[in-house]
């Protein structure tokens, strides 16, 4: 016959800590990139029998090599965190917008066809760029604000929608660039190349300082927009729960409608930028996957646009190294992109360690106490 | 004592000379742009070439820069002032789409040479320092579909298929001249030796997509076609050939490997004759061509290896009897006399040669009998036959 034993506590189970004090969430992230570092510094060699020291300078290089560097790296933070700043606030209120990729394509798209229509027509840049402007904005805006008007007064489910319009949005870029570059391999090439006509005019005789300079105000702008304003206090309730912000007197439609605007506002904007301040032509591609890279900058600096500045820096540098150590050690780029896997399995990692706590069965001794 | 200085300084000076002797070469620092990188055959061919000349001519791992994966938009741009700034005289990239960025990066660092491969524009650019260079790939084509022609036939004598089912499936990229010239003169040598052959094109609209490519090989064959060749950049057609047993000839690379019962010859451009050129020309001070074109005589149009288990009895003489024919002039690929275009032999053709960005064709190119493709000299490297011709249909 069998004993009924006594029913034992599990090896391990998970609580939820309290708030971790700020100097020790610190040290579990320092930590975590440190394991991380030395478990890619160990597969490095494996794979490739080559000084890990080489490949970790190489991908340093690849962001702060050479001014230059430094100012690519720089451009690349800035559109990348324009566009989490735009899809923070939707975010924020728990709409799940994850058709930031179109919005920017659609805003990028209204910029360059001003630009290819209007490059002959006379127009200086005083009158051609703030007719860019307003226009990718615009397009931005109304892209963005479909799918939230569907959710407002139909509830439709915003994330397949938005998802949507990105393939939408892209099939429309392909039709303008066939028509307007008849031949080729669907490139529209650089529009006003000579002329430099709707070109954002170099500042220090350097590209893209415009850019980044916008983007600081815009980060600014959305900071306090989301922290201080009555419209951010009201997308933070909506986003806690809609019940409440009903019984407060929020108006949800309204509110959803407005941020979804403001967010396809930001989006434009940086297709605007894209078009106007680097690429000068527009490709399906232009925004490179960036609409959906920004959904993981602004969640993991958790809404705060003064972190998302570090988390986008992080997460440009990380694609910067990759392609680096391509270069310069001859790889294939996959091993950079699995480092850079490596790294952000270990950062997200960390984060559960932070906030949950995993405690181990006490010892019979301890349990005799 | 002075003795000794005098043998000191006589073997410092043996060092010196020995060490100037053959080392322009040691100047040189040349950056190469690639769209994809070694996965993709196109990049495979380029990075296979400049790492051979590298080797060859003794060059170090820091005087050939590669960057691969490097998209048409600003990154191009990006890529080749980041290669200026790492000290390069020479940046080069492989994809038609980098073209504009090269002369937006050329217009900026007037003491650098820009080649492009494939382009169109280097002269209307109206740079010093940017440049353009191609291939007379069409003959190479022409012979790979001799290699085509001569499989049909086998499957024709042994009663695998009528004379009327003799349909070649093409995978293509992109409908513009780089493409169509690609295929029609590779069906015009299949046609050179197997006249019932018929030829049917899909485009992926898109350079690497292996799925895509996979699927439309796959499409092809059911829809009849018995041999398959391809110009877009991934293992997806051969592959597919491999699987269903279909006999596939391939581009850029030796696809053997990929298909060892199913591969029979793939048509290259050899860009190691083109490298060298532009390397010594920055060592020795000397102008590149604003456009070149390689072809037979300078090594840039080759086969690769023909995999006789594959391909048809014969196959190897006759290439090599054709190729001799194209090299003496006595047969020309686009020959009007071999082919219609809506049931009617042309006598004339204006095509977009001069390229402003208008797309507006302005040369006529048939002459003396032929249309005259790749001609760098009169008209330029990149090509510009983007007739379709009768016996060929184009999927839309």
């Amino acid at each position: 016959m069998m004993e009924a034993k006594p029913k034992k506590e599990p090896l391990i189970h998970i609580t939820k800590r309290d708030v971790m004090p700020l100097w020790k969430a610190i040290l579990v992230r320092v930590i975590a990139i440190a394991i991380a570092l030395a478990v890619s510094a160990g597969l490095v060699v494996i794979l490739t029998q080559k000084n890990p020291l080489e490949i970790f300078s190489a991908m340093f290089n690849g962001s702060f090599g050479t001014p230059r560097k430094i100012l690519n790296m720089l451009q690349d933070v800035a559109m990348l965190l324009c566009i989490a700043l735009a899809v923070t606030p939707a975010f924020r209120m728990k709409f799940w917008n994850i058709g930031a990729e179109g919005q920017v394509l659609m805003g990028a798209l209204a910029s360059a066809a001003l630009m290819y229509f209007l490059g002959g027509s006379g127009l200086p840049n005083g009158v051609l760029i703030p007719m860019m402007f307003i226009g990718s904005l615009a397009v931005g805006m109304i892209w963005a604000v479909i799918p939230a008007i569907f959710k407002a007064i139909w509830n439709t489910n915003e994330t397949l929608f938005t998802l949507m319009m990105n393939y939408v949005a892209m099939q429309i870029i392909q039709i303008c660039i066939a028509s307007w570059a008849t031949s080729g391999s669907g490139v529209m090439g650089v529009i006003n190349l000579n002329t430099k006509l709707g070109w954002l005019p170099d500042l220090f005789g350097q590209k893209y300082i415009l850019n980044i300079i916008f983007v600081a105000l815009l980060t600014v702008f959305v900071f306090i927009y989301m922290k201080y304003s009555k419209q951010g206090y009201e997308i933070a309730v909506v986003g806690e729960s809609e019940n409440t912000a009903r019984y407060i007197g929020i108006n949800v439609k309204k509110v959803i409608i407005r941020t979804m605007l403001i967010s396809g506002a930001m989006c434009g904007f940086a297709g605007f930028l894209l078009v106007s301040g680097a690429s000068h032509t527009i490709t399906k591609d232009l925004a490179g996957g960036m609409g959906f890279t920004a959904i993981m900058v602004s969640w993991l600096a958790k809404f705060n646009p003064a972190i998302m500045v570090g988390t986008s820096f992080l997460l440009v540098f990380l694609d910067k190294g990759a392609s680096s150590i391509a270069m310069e050690c001859r790889l294939n780029e996959s091993v950079g992109e699995i480092i850079t896997g490596i790294i952000i399995f270990f950062i997200i990692g960390c984060e559960f360690f932070i906030r949950y706590k995993i405690n181990f069965r006490s010892s019979g001794k301890e349990a005799a106490k | 004592m002075k003795r000794i200085i005098a043998i000191i300084v006589a073997i410092i000076a043996v060092f010196a000379f020995a060490a100037c002797g053959p080392t322009e070469k040691h100047d040189v620092k040349i950056g190469v742009i690639c769209l994809h990188d070694e996965n993709s055959t196109y990049d495979a061919n380029f990075i296979n070439a400049i790492k051979a000349v590298q080797k060859s001519l003794g060059l170090s791992d820091s005087q050939v820069i590669i960057r691969t994966n490097v998209d048409e938009s600003i990154d191009c741009y990006n890529a080749a002032a980041e290669m200026v700034d790492a000290g390069c005289n020479i940046v080069f990239a492989d994809s038609f789409g980098h073209e504009d960025f090269m002369i937006q990066a050329a217009q900026e660092f007037p003491n650098v040479q820009f080649c492009h491969a494939t382009g169109t524009k280097a002269k209307t650019a109206g740079l010093s320092n940017f440049h353009n260079a191609f291939a007379s790939i069409y003959e190479g084509r022409y012979l790979a579909g001799i290699a085509a022609g001569m499989k049909l036939n086998e499957m024709i004598e042994s009663g695998k298929i009528t004379a009327d089912q003799a349909k070649i499936g093409y995978v293509g990229a992109w409908p513009y001249a780089e493409v169509k010239s690609g295929y029609t003169s590779f069906f015009l040598g299949a046609r050179s030796v197997c006249q019932s052959a018929t030829m049917k094109v899909v485009f992926t609209m898109s350079w690497f997509d292996i799925a895509k490519e996979k699927e439309s090989a796959e499409k092809l064959i059911n829809d009849g076609c018995v041999l398959i060749s391809q110009h877009a950049d991934s293992e997806g057609a051969p592959k597919a050939c491999e699987k269903a047993g279909v006999p596939n000839i391939a581009y850029n690379i030796d696809t053997g490997d990929l298909g060892p019962n199913t591969a029979i010859i793939s048509s290259k451009i050899d860009w190691e004759p083109y490298f060298k050129l532009i390397i010594d020309a920055v060592a020795n001070g000397t102008a590149i061509p604003t456009d070149y074109c390689g072809d037979f005589s300078t090594g840039s149009v080759a086969l690769t290896e023909l995999h006789e288990n594959v391909a048809a009895a014969g196959t190897k003489a006759a290439i090599e009897a054709a190729k001799a024919k194209l090299i003496s002039g006595e047969i020309k690929v686009f020959d009007t006399s071999k082919f219609t275009v809506e049931g009617k032999t042309l006598t004339e053709y204006i095509a977009d040669v001069i390229d402003n960005g208008d797309y507006v064709p302005e040369t006529n190119v048939i002459h003396d009998g032929y249309f005259d493709e790749s001609n760098a000299k009169d008209f330029r490297s990149a090509p510009y036959f983007d007739l379709t011709i009768d016996g060929i249909t184009v999927e839309q």
